[in-house]
């Protein structure tokens, strides 16, 4: 039977285009790493018929100190949350992370307050036992953060780290930590396209390029504002696809923020099963800010990881 | 909506007044605005009449299926993106029962149906349809078991059968409220059509090629039924990502109108039934029709939909004011919140937890959350001072303690001032607050 009508396809005419950011190894590093790069979409999400750029790529998280893990989403790492590297490797060789993000919490003054160098010494560590690109945070405290960061950058000169995070307050320590050292940078930003743009506009006068930037709006969870997140991040992808230059870099969200409702880990017999129930609120956050927008995610649960793996290829009809 | 001109050029311009309006050019003003009725003209003709309801029909048409309370609407969408305006009629979830399913195995699913239920910031989240399915292929084993579900269960039902004589004789073993027939096809649309149009029932349309569903749309609509639901015959995640776009996208843009109806995504079957409901959910699915919904999916399924469609303009909130909680007295200690849903219900769930009698008073701060009213400068000293004055709280509570957010340590020196009463930092989760009413 032979059809009478033909149904358009509303390919939109975008002028603009995603910039694109390599990570993994530089031209110093050993050759031994690999290089992913992220970016590069011609059109709104996952829309093959707009373009799909790179693959969007999954970090699995990693923390140097144990005493607020969520045992629910961490469990099936068992002892190996205990060594970072071991950590990583898991997460690279069982679970399919194409990145490993490797979070500092222990130089938190407030808490055990270990010493930079001693911090950059783990991340050489994970280095050591993965060849994924890592990315690296702090602990979320500004002052040690800048001096954390700055010794980490310093110490890995070799290898193409994405260093987190540069914010509207403090940024000049890391930009030009990352600047010397050929390290790319995340700009972060709290839940608006105009400062988002904004964090973009302060790093490319201080003279940090496109091509190192990755920008996080910050992606709220299931539940806790994911809502305003989407809306966001939708934004900021249309913007740069109309042309905003200043918002044509790719996106990460970390989409652990998930764990941060109760109903993630809560044990409550009228919900389900606990552990199902985190995997898929994790993996239902990390979708939202895929069909958003997101070009990198990070994520805790491996189980919510595998899942957003098989969506990533499933949405990207296979490529 | 047409414009005034467009409007007028459809008027029967005799200026007679008779619509309460001097001319007709007036009221076709009004017409546009919409603060009139056409059918205040005793002129128009019946052409006109058909002419401007086609021209402002909404770009998808809006869907009912069942009646009464529970009643299920879907479709009248006008966006592309919520940040535009918002969207209207929330995604529903149906989960399916087999006419040759025991005994045993229809009440299991019916309890399950019944227990999907939760509230969250104040509302119910449920589920919302059921779904009948004519696996015996005999129309009167059908009918029974649709007969039997009607009985037991107050949802809509969508009865799933490729054979319009299983839902004629479902329609006719017992009284049904608008259920939605699942679905015509190529193979059986004549028949369907007929019978949809003969039970006034709204009719889904199946085909996984877009035009052939647009060809299948056209024909059961020239066989006289109008209320219409689509099924792209989506397989994986990327097809109804894509096919959900370009069927919404060219009704809300006009670009092609024969496809303006809510889209249904039958996951039954599929490997990834999960994360194809989830992405339907954001991606305009009028119903997810799943075999069945687990409590620990239902769960974050329910909740990414009531996040997607919350009003973009108006976060969920609850009415400022002081709020007793587990009988309190003059002897019980107040604490403060903000009147954003979330945090609100959060808190007070948490002292309820605690069995210690309590007042809690919600700060007005426009929905939001304590640190983003904290930082938007609409939690200050003052606005908690000027709360408690407002509810006389210090009349009901005699005790001078006053409990504040974890997060707010930095304001308890000028809370103290601006209230004289003795500030108590609490812990920064709510989950903390039992523990810390134990030990006052
Ligand atoms: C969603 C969100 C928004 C939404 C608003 C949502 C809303 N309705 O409030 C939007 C996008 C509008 C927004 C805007 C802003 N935001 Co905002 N936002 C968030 C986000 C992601 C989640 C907030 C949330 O819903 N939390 C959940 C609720 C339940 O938490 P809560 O109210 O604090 O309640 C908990 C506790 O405080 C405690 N609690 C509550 N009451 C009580 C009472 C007692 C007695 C006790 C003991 C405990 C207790 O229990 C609750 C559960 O544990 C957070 C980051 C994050 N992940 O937390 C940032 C965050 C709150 N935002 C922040 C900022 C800076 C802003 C802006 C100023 C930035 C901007 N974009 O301009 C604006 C200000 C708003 C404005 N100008 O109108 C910052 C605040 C920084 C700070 N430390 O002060 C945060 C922390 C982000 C960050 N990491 O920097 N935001
Ligand atoms: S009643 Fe009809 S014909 Fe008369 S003025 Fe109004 S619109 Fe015109």
């Amino acid at each position: 039977m032979v059809p009478m009508v033909e149904v358009p396809v509303p390919k939109e005419k975008w002028s603009g285009k995603v910039g694109t950011v390599a990570l993994g190894a530089s031209t110093a590093d050993d050759g031994e790493r690999k290089v992913l790069s992220i970016g590069g979409e011609t059109g709104m999400p996952f829309l093959s018929y707009e373009g799909l750029g790179n693959r969007q790529l999954i970090a699995g998280e990693v923390v140097d100190d144990t005493s607020e893990l969520i045992e629910v989403a961490v469990r099936p790492f068992g002892d190996a949350v205990n060594d970072p590297a071991a950590w990583a490797k898991r997460w690279v060789e069982e679970f399919g992370a194409d990145l490993v993000c490797l979070r500092l919490r222990s130089t938190n003054p407030e808490g055990k307050d270990a010493p930079p160098e001693d911090a950059a010494q783990t991340v050489l560590k994970v280095l050591a036992a993965v060849d994924v690109p890592v990315i690296v945070y702090g602990c979320g405290h500004e002052e040690k953060d800048a001096r954390t960061m700055e010794a980490v950058s310093n110490a890995c000169a070799k290898v193409r780290l994405l260093l987190g995070q540069a914010e509207e307050n403090a940024y000049k320590t890391i930009s030009a930590a990352a600047m010397s050292n050929h390290h790319a940078l995340i700009a972060f930003s709290n839940l608006d396209i105009n400062l988002a743009k904004q964090m973009n506009i302060l790093l490319s006068d201080f003279g940090v390029k496109a091509e190192n930037i990755v920008m996080d709006p910050l992606m709220a969870g299931l539940g806790m504002g994911l809502e305003y997140s989407y809306s966001v991040n939708e934004r900021i992808r249309m913007a740069a696809l109309m042309g905003d230059r200043m918002l044509q870099v790719p996106m990460l969200c970390d989409v652990t923020s998930a764990w941060e409702a109760r109903e993630a880990s809560e044990e409550n017999a009228t919900w389900g099963d606990v552990v199902e129930r985190g995997k898929w609120w994790e993996a239902a956050t990390g979708l939202a800010a895929l069909v958003s927008g997101a070009d990198l995610l990070i994520v805790r649960s491996p189980l919510a990881a595998m899942v957003l793996q098989d969506a990533i290829s499933n949405l990207r009809g296979g490529k | 909506m047409p414009t005034a001109i467009e409007i007028f050029k459809l008027l029967p311009k005799k200026n007679c007044g008779k619509c309460n309006f001097p001319t007709c050019l007036a009221f076709a003003m009004q017409l546009a605005s919409s603060k009139a009725k056409l059918a205040d003209c005793p002129y128009v003709t019946e052409e006109a009449k058909a002419k401007l309801e086609a021209s402002s029909a909404p770009p998808i048409r809006l869907i009912t299926i069942g009646a009464g309370e529970n009643k299920v609407e879907i479709g009248d969408e006008t966006e592309l993106y919520r940040h535009d305006k918002k969207f209207f009629h929330a995604t529903r979830y149906a989960i399916a029962i087999s006419d040759q399913a025991s005994d045993r195995e229809v009440s299991v699913k019916l309890r399950r149906a019944a227990d999907l239920r939760f509230e969250r910031v104040g509302q119910i989240l449920a589920l919302d349809m059921l779904a009948v399915r004519n696996d015996s292929r005999d129309p009167a084993t059908f009918a029974e078991m649709v007969k039997r579900v009607s009985r037991e269960s107050a949802l809509p039902l969508i009865l799933m059968s490729q054979d319009p004589e299983a839902v004629r004789a479902a329609a006719s073993a017992t009284n049904l409220s608008r259920p939605l027939i699942y679905a015509a096809t190529f193979e059986n649309i004549e028949g369907m059509a007929a019978a949809a149009k003969e039970l006034k029932y709204p009719l889904a349309v199946r085909h996984d090629d877009l035009n052939g569903l647009a060809d299948l749309v056209e024909k059961v609509k020239a066989a006289g039924v109008e209320d219409i639901v689509l099924d792209l015959g989506a397989e994986d995640l990327q097809q109804t990502l894509e096919r959900n776009t370009i069927v919404r996208k060219n009704a809300i843009r006009k670009t092609f109108r024969g496809l303006g109806y809510p889209i249904l995504t039958n996951v039954i079957g599929r490997e990834r039934g999960m994360a194809m409901a989830l992405i339907s959910t954001m991606k305009y699915g009028g119903i997810v029709l799943m075999e069945d919904l687990d409590p620990a999916h239902a769960v974050p399924l329910f909740v990414l939909r009531q996040n997607i469609y919350t009003d973009p303009q108006v976060p969920i909130q609850v009415k400022a004011g002081l709020y007793p909680i587990n009988n309190p007295d003059k002897d019980s200690p107040i604490l403060f919140t903000v009147n954003f849903s979330l945090t609100y219900f959060t808190v007070a769930g948490d002292i309820e937890k605690s069995r210690m009698p309590a007042w809690l008073l919600v700060v007005d701060t426009e929905g939001l959350s304590v640190l983003t009213a904290f930082s938007a400068g609409k939690l200050t000293s003052e606005t908690v001072a000027e709360a408690l004055r407002s509810t006389e709280a210090m009349a009901k509570s005699g005790k001078g303690l006053l409990i504040i957010p974890g997060m707010l340590s930095r304001m308890s020196g000028k809370l103290q001032e601006a209230t004289g009463l003795k500030v108590i930092v609490g812990p920064k989760e709510s989950s903390g607050i039992p523990k810390l009413l134990r030990s006052l």
